[in-house]
């Protein structure tokens, strides 16, 4: 089982240091080190390193590398999953995930990591548990506890911990009780240079806010549940009801949630017609081009709103690795503002709302190094975008049902686009 | 008040009331102030303190003189202090033993304190103190908390056991705690069961051979239930205890699957790769033509693409265990390849395996798309990547036929690209599609051979001179490029000086009347000075070939190639099946089987796919021949994977010895003297070929026998320079062979007396040295002087043939004996005989002609270079068709496997692997005959029993009984 942590901060030190089972010295993170150095870029270090007599697994979150020591056979996934929880609830906790925010609350991120595993076994992973455990800091907590003496970790046996639905505490109040679900989908593309769309896909999530008294059990139903056939649910999502009927039955934690995650890819949503595609939101028009033996090259970026069902297109943001060679760029953008780093070679365009009747353009030159021959690679078309109230898949919730209380809690659906990794090449 | 200070200073600079004041403190008298507070009345001081402390410990600071302090604050009702302490006590406890023993009646009281929060803290915490004087303590504690009411103490109490097993295993086997833990199994909290399980797992880990996870379908079905209720983590356990269960039938194992297959849509990917792994393994044993089957098949795809949805860290596990899905069932993504189309900012490692499992989809359906998509890959920026794209477009031209030109074309628009890396890596697979189908593509030649000057690295130079010696005659100046090279010679790596001296020869033979300096040349530098022994015997071997027999160079040097393989880098079946067993598992992510990992004496068991029950095929050992569906249907006479092809020239030598079936000229000296080494070959070779070859190849064929024979018969006067070489390559000749001890076969009278006027001969045959020879014992029992001997075969079998004459050099006296052997070669007319080995000889003297016929062990004609790659192994045992595999029982030898193993490597019967299941070693093993045929075989040999088993597959499997023959003669002898 996982046997030690270390986090490990961008300039390479380490700064925290947890050990589940017998102390582990810090060298072993030597080889971290050497992986560290050998990458390219900070996200291409292995997830998986092998030493003599340890294994290092690894992910980069808010550009801190927490660092998993295993000794035997442990399934990497689970050590994964397990660091991207442990992110989740320092994010949960402190708002922020960052070196400073884990120094500041050292003594809670300890008291969190040893509650979290027990002898590397996981042990309370639950944020709703971990916060009857150890209560979150808050300056108001802090003043108080000064004052009063009184602590900051619960005296109680968490009662989820062994009930039925461990994800749920019991006796939750709420004076307005409130169901707020999200839907928002994210779409990932790649458009080649003639812009027909190589693969176009979607991954949606429906998150949940649910601040309800008591036990509530909920129903949700879907319009068109048919579009959700690849689905991962929270542990509360009772599946022989979905296989059966297609219904979302559940008993929800309490506050914030991800219920369900989906995938629609362009084949399942139209059985029947094999190459028809997730509908793409925007097109771009581009002309990047370098001439032989010149110092200069064009660049033309124009962008249009293309199936969006009417919602506007809002916060684009379009940035590209521009090829090594170029040295500046003299663009004029119809709105929004652009940057060009010529450290870097990105290229970024902050172009707010599409706007149908006039679209946004980026047009001009780059200059590149007199006398080097015209570079290889194309640059390859980033786009970041969100449509409001708008799911792209189509997806709607059909009814929201509570049973097991009485009261009438207030309710509410918001559904959103945005893109994911769609890139444009060219 | 120094505390007070400090915290109006961090005031000062702005920070809020953080953890951070904790670091603050970096003066001298840290410790000493640290001890005043721990010490200090007031609980909040002494909880400041001790949270001081603990953030000192956190980033690695030395805190263990604090150690009697802190343990003094432990006696609290306090619960934050209280684990405060026990934080510190973890960290400490080890290098402060005797200290530690104070904390210990802390601990057994908190065992029994009424808030089970404490008695599960404290048991919990007791088995974190490393401390043997401590875990004596521990066990009263943990056998209560083991029974405890509360489920949540008992949860504790399991992990606890395998804590405590860490520290001293032999107590917790005393103590009974593993069947306490058993019992756990089947308890009614769901969280119990998957501790109990998780704890269990991993004390099984130390003890591979222990019982302790026993499952039956009983514990299976308590198992189940837990599985729907216990979190997510238990559900990992439990997975992974589930997946080592084989089910009785395939009914059991489909009402497993049936209720696994919910956790496929679980939100954590562990989860749902373990459920993977119980689902790929038990699918094995349901019936194909089952409807759920398809089913299953069906549902499987959506969650392994949606975990390529996930971050990267998740992407790249599951990618390599994609990998390895792919290759056991194709059928389950073959629909999916788009999802692995690479995004530019991926991190690499996700982009390479992405690329690696597009090329195992790639098929006649979707390679318009792959190669696009790969043409697009390679103009990208980082450069390994681009390069394994390149790569790739040619593995896609080897594996799918149809697409091989417009692979062609998108390399040739590549290469016009003039990228360094991309030309070179573009000319290394060329080459490759080239070997794969030859005399097609070679219009691009040219486009190639005017990047020559541009290549740097030694892959792609060795790659561009194969393809200008295996096109000499197509390419008018190959002498000129070829040239170019040779002016460096020295300062190019071993691989490309062996390919260019094989260019250069192939040019010679190809086109000898203008490039006879240039060979002259390459050999001298190969054979004077190069210090590289690997050079020097290829330059001996041509040179030697070149000079004795320049049609049979033709024929070795310029011999039809095996063909290369589809796929070069698949796992082998064995292999893959073990790995299918642990998908999820470290092993999976390196592709290596677990027992590579696990360290030193924790043995591992090796797991394997259960047997299908219901369709009642009795495959045995690599039964995924039947499995995977739908491979290679052509038959490929043999297959050497590519890498292999730059040995591949040297490697036929042994398969064409030099054919002289000619009239034995005059035994004089060889004209090899000085530089016209080449003379009478060339007059042969640029005469008509068909004609047999006549005495004119000066001394010549003396020269082959001799090369088979051994230096029997070494004329002394061989110029000195010219015959040191000769020496090396006589010493060649001898130290190539294996290692002596090929079976051979007592002498017998295959000829008596009575029945030959006089002679009588007898004999045995034998391989020396990759030679067969037939070592004959000629006696004179007759009156009168015999001589002029000469011998000759009927057609036979395998071509067997003298290549020689029989050398019996002086007249053989009454009552005189001679021995003589005779080397014979493979190249002879071929007839099948019944029974196959039967040959039938003829000897000549001067008083008459005498028949007789004689069987030939087949050993003797097991060749060399009989090892087979492991994966060809494999792609080649799947392709035989079962009905060609035939069994036999070898009775009463009493060899170990490894000690058979080296017997039979004697007689180039190779092992290519051994396997133990259930104290049975599975040795599976190829033979290469001289013509060509390769035998696999598997024997199985059961510790104890002296009956072996022997499995032979062939594709022509007339030979099997011949085979088995040998191996009973070979092992018992």
């Amino acid at each position: 089982m996982i046997h030690s942590l270390f986090l490990v901060n961008s300039s390479g030190d380490i700064f925290l240091e947890k050990h589940w089972k017998s102390v582990v010295s810090r060298s072993v993170c030597d080889y971290f080190f050497e992986a560290q150095e050998r990458a390219s870029e900070p996200e291409n270090v292995p997830p998986v390193i092998p030493t003599p007599h340890h294994y290092l697994i690894s992910v980069l979150r808010h550009r801190i590398y927490f660092v998993a020591v295993i000794q035997s056979e442990v399934p990497p996934l689970f050590v994964i999953e397990f660091l991207h929880r442990v992110v989740d609830t320092f994010q949960d906790y402190f708002g922020v995930c960052t070196e400073a925010a884990i120094k500041d609350n050292v003594v809670v991120v300890y008291e969190l990591l040893e509650e979290m595993l027990d002898n590397g076994f996981p042990l309370a992973t639950e944020s709703n548990i971990l916060k009857e455990l150890i209560k979150p800091p808050t300056i108001l907590r802090t003043v108080v506890n000064t004052i009063t003496g009184s602590t900051n970790v619960g005296e109680q046996l968490p009662t989820g911990q062994l009930s039925v639905v461990p994800w749920r505490r019991t006796g939750v109040k709420y004076t307005n009780n409130e169901a707020y679900f999200d839907v928002v989908e994210e779409i990932d593309a790649i458009i080649d240079k003639s812009g027909s769309t190589i693969t176009a896909e979607i991954q949606g999530v429906i998150d949940a806010c649910v601040k309800l008294t008591g036990m509530p059990d909920l129903t949700l139903s879907f319009m068109n549940p048919r579009l959700l056939d690849d689905v991962s649910f929270h542990p509360c999502v009772r599946f022989k009801r979905w296989e059966a009927e297609r219904i979302l039955s559940f008993i929800p934690p309490d506050g914030n949630f991800r219920l369900l995650s989906y995938h629609v890819s362009s084949q399942n949503l139209h059985p029947l017609r094999s190459a028809s595609l997730v509908a793409i939101p925007v097109y771009v028009k581009h002309n990047i081009t370098f001439r032989e033996g010149s110092s200069q090259g064009r660049f033309e970026l124009t962008l249009g709103p293309k199936q969006t069902m009417g919602k506007g297109v809002e916060a684009v943001l379009v940035s590209s690795q521009l090829p090594r060679g170029v040295l500046n760029t003299n663009l004029n953008p119809t709105q929004g503002t652009y940057t060009f780093d010529p450290v870097t070679k990105l290229l970024s365009w902050d172009v707010g709302k599409i706007n149908p009747q006039k679209l946004p353009s980026l047009k001009g030159s780059m200059s590149l190094q007199a006398g080097a021959s015209k570079p290889d690679e194309n640059p390859t078309i980033n786009i970041q975008f969100k449509i409001q109230q708008s799911a792209l898949s189509g997806l709607k919730v059909n009814r929201l049902d509570m049973y097991g209380e009485k009261y009438k809690p207030f309710k509410g659906i918001k559904y959103m686009t945005k893109a994911g990794k769609f890139q444009v090449r060219t | 008040m120094e505390w007070a200070n400090q915290l109006c200073e961090n005031r000062q600079f702005g920070s809020k009331m953080t953890d951070s004041k904790y670091f603050t403190t970096t003066k001298k008298g840290e410790i000493f102030e640290l001890k005043a507070e721990l010490n200090s009345d007031k609980k909040e001081k002494k909880k400041e303190a001790v949270k001081k402390v603990i953030a000192s410990m956190t980033v690695g600071k030395d805190v263990s003189a604090l150690f009697p302090d802190v343990v003094n604050c432990m006696q609290t009702d306090n619960l934050e202090l209280k684990k405060l302490v026990y934080l510190y006590l973890m960290n400490y406890a080890k290098s402060q033993p005797d200290m530690a023993i104070m904390a210990v009646n802390t601990f057994v009281k908190d065992c029994e304190d009424a808030n089970p929060l404490i008695r599960a803290l404290a048991v919990r915490t007791m088995g974190c103190i490393r401390v043997d004087k401590i875990t004596e303590y521990l066990c009263e504690p943990l056998r209560k908390c083991l029974k405890d009411e509360d489920p949540y103490v008992r949860k504790t109490a399991a992990v606890c056991v395998a804590k405590l097993h860490d520290i001293n295993a032999q107590l917790v086997e005393d103590q009974g705690f593993l069947d306490t833990l058993k019992d756990l199994i089947s308890d009614s909290n769901p969280m119990v069961v998957a501790n109990a399980v998780a704890a269990l797992s991993e004390i099984a880990e130390s003890h591979p051979n222990s019982n302790l996870l026993d499952l039956n379908p009983q514990s299976i079905n308590k198992l189940l239930t837990a599985l729907n209720e216990c979190t997510e983590w238990g559900q990992i356990f439990i997975l992974d205890c589930l997946a080592n269960y084989t089910p009785r039938d395939d009914r059991e194992s489909q009402s497993i699957c049936e209720r696994v297959t919910p956790r496929l849509s679980h939100a954590n990917s562990a989860v749902v790769l373990s459920a993977v792994k119980v689902l790929m393994k038990f699918m094995e044993m349901l019936p194909k033509d089952l409807d759920y089957y398809g089913t299953l098949l069906k549902k499987l795809a959506p969650p392994l693409v949606t975990l390529l949805s996930a971050e990267p860290e998740l992407q790249y596990v599951a990618l390599r265990n994609i990998n390895l899905i792919v290759q056991k069932r194709p059928e389950i993504l073959k629909h999916e390849m788009k999802v692995f189309f690479v995004k530019y900012n991926d991190p690499i490692y996700v982009k390479l395996e992405k690329l690696d499992i597009m090329i195992r989809l790639a098929s006649q359906a979707n390679i318009a798309q792959v190669l696009a998509e790969l043409k697009e890959y390679a103009t990208e920026v980082d450069v390994d990547f681009v390069r394994k794209a390149v790569r790739a477009i040619g593995r896609c031209a080897i594996k799918v036929e149809q697409s091989a030109e417009r692979c062609v074309s998108t390399l040739l628009d590549l290469i016009q690209t003039k990228v360094n890396y991309v030309v070179q890596e573009a000319i290394v697979v060329i080459k490759d599609i080239f070997r794969k189908y030859p005399n097609k593509y070679e219009s691009v030649i040219a486009t190639l051979c005017e990047n020559l000057d541009s290549l740097d690295e030694p892959e792609a130079r060795a790659a561009m001179i194969w393809i200008v010696g295996e096109y000499a005659e197509r390419i008018d100046n190959a002498d000129e490029l070829l040239e170019s090279f040779l002016e460096g010679f020295h300062d190019e790596s071993t691989q490309v000086q062996l390919q260019l001296l094989t260019a250069i020869v192939k040019l010679f033979l190809k086109k000898p009347t203008e490039t006879q300096e240039l060979v002259q040349q390459v050999l001298s530098l190969a054979t004077q000075d190069s210090d590289n022994p690997d050079l020097r015997d290829r330059g001996y071997i041509y040179w030697r070939l070149l000079s004795t027999d320049p049609v049979a160079a033709k024929e070795v040097v310029l011999a039809e190639k095996p063909l290369i393989s589809e796929e070069t880098d698949l796992i082998e079946p064995t292999l893959l099946e073990e790995l299918i067993c642990h998908i999820g598992t470290l092993a999976s992510v390196y592709h290596k089987p677990p027992s590579a990992f696990v360290e030193g004496s924790r043995g591992v068991m090796h797991k394997r796919l259960p047997a299908r029950t219901g369709s009642g095929e009795s495959t045995e050992s690599p039964d995924v021949g039947t499995a995977a569906g739908g491979s290679a249907p052509e038959a490929a006479p043999s297959i050497i994977p590519s890498q292999g092809d730059l040995l591949g020239d040297l490697l036929n030598l042994d398969m064409a010895p030099p054919t002289t079936t000619g009239p034995p000229p005059p035994n004089t000296g060889m004209q090899m003297g000085g530089m016209d080494l080449l003379g009478g070959g060339l007059d042969s070779l640029m005469g008509d070929e068909s004609e047999p070859l006549g005495g004119d190849i000066g001394g010549s064929p003396a020269m082959g026998a001799g090369f088979g024979a051994a230096p029997a018969v070494m004329p002394a006067s061989l110029n000195a320079p010219v015959g040191g070489g000769l020496g090396d390559l006589f010493d060649l000749g001898g130290g190539v062979g294996m290692p002596m001890g090929a079976y051979i076969p007592p002498k017998t009278v295959w000829l008596p007396a009575m029945k030959a006027k006089g002679l009588e001969i007898s004999g045995t045959f034998a391989r020396r040295a990759g030679v067969i020879q037939m070592e004959l014992i000629l006696t004179n029992k007759a009156m009168s002087v015999m001589t002029d001997f000469a011998i000759q075969f009927n057609r036979n079998s395998f071509g067997l043939a003298p290549a020689g004459p029989l050398q019996v050099l002086t007249p053989l006296g009454p009552n005189q004996t001679i021995e003589v052997s005779l080397p014979l070669s493979t190249v002879g007319p071929v007839m099948k005989m019944d029974p196959l080995n039967n040959l039938q000889v003829a000897v000549k003297n001067n008083i008459d002609v005498f028949y007789f016929s004689c069987q030939y062990p087949i050993s003797m004609l097991f060749v060399e270079d009989g090892k087979m790659e492991r994966q060809v192994f494999l792609a080649t045992w799947k392709d035989i068709p079962n009905d060609n595999e035939s069994q036999f029982q070898i009775k009463d030898c009493h060899l170990n496997s490894d000690a058979a193993s080296s017997k039979l490597q004697g007689s180039n019967i190779f092992t290519i692997a051994k396997r133990t299941v259930e104290g049975q070693d599975m040795l599976y093993m190829s033979i290469k005959l001289s013509n060509g045929i390769w035998v696999l075989a598997e024997l199985r040999v059961q510790a104890g029993n002296p009956n072996y088993t022997i499995s032979l597959k062939c594709r022509a499997p007339e030979v099997s009984q011949c085979v088995f023959q040998c191996y009973e003669a070979v092992l018992k002898n």
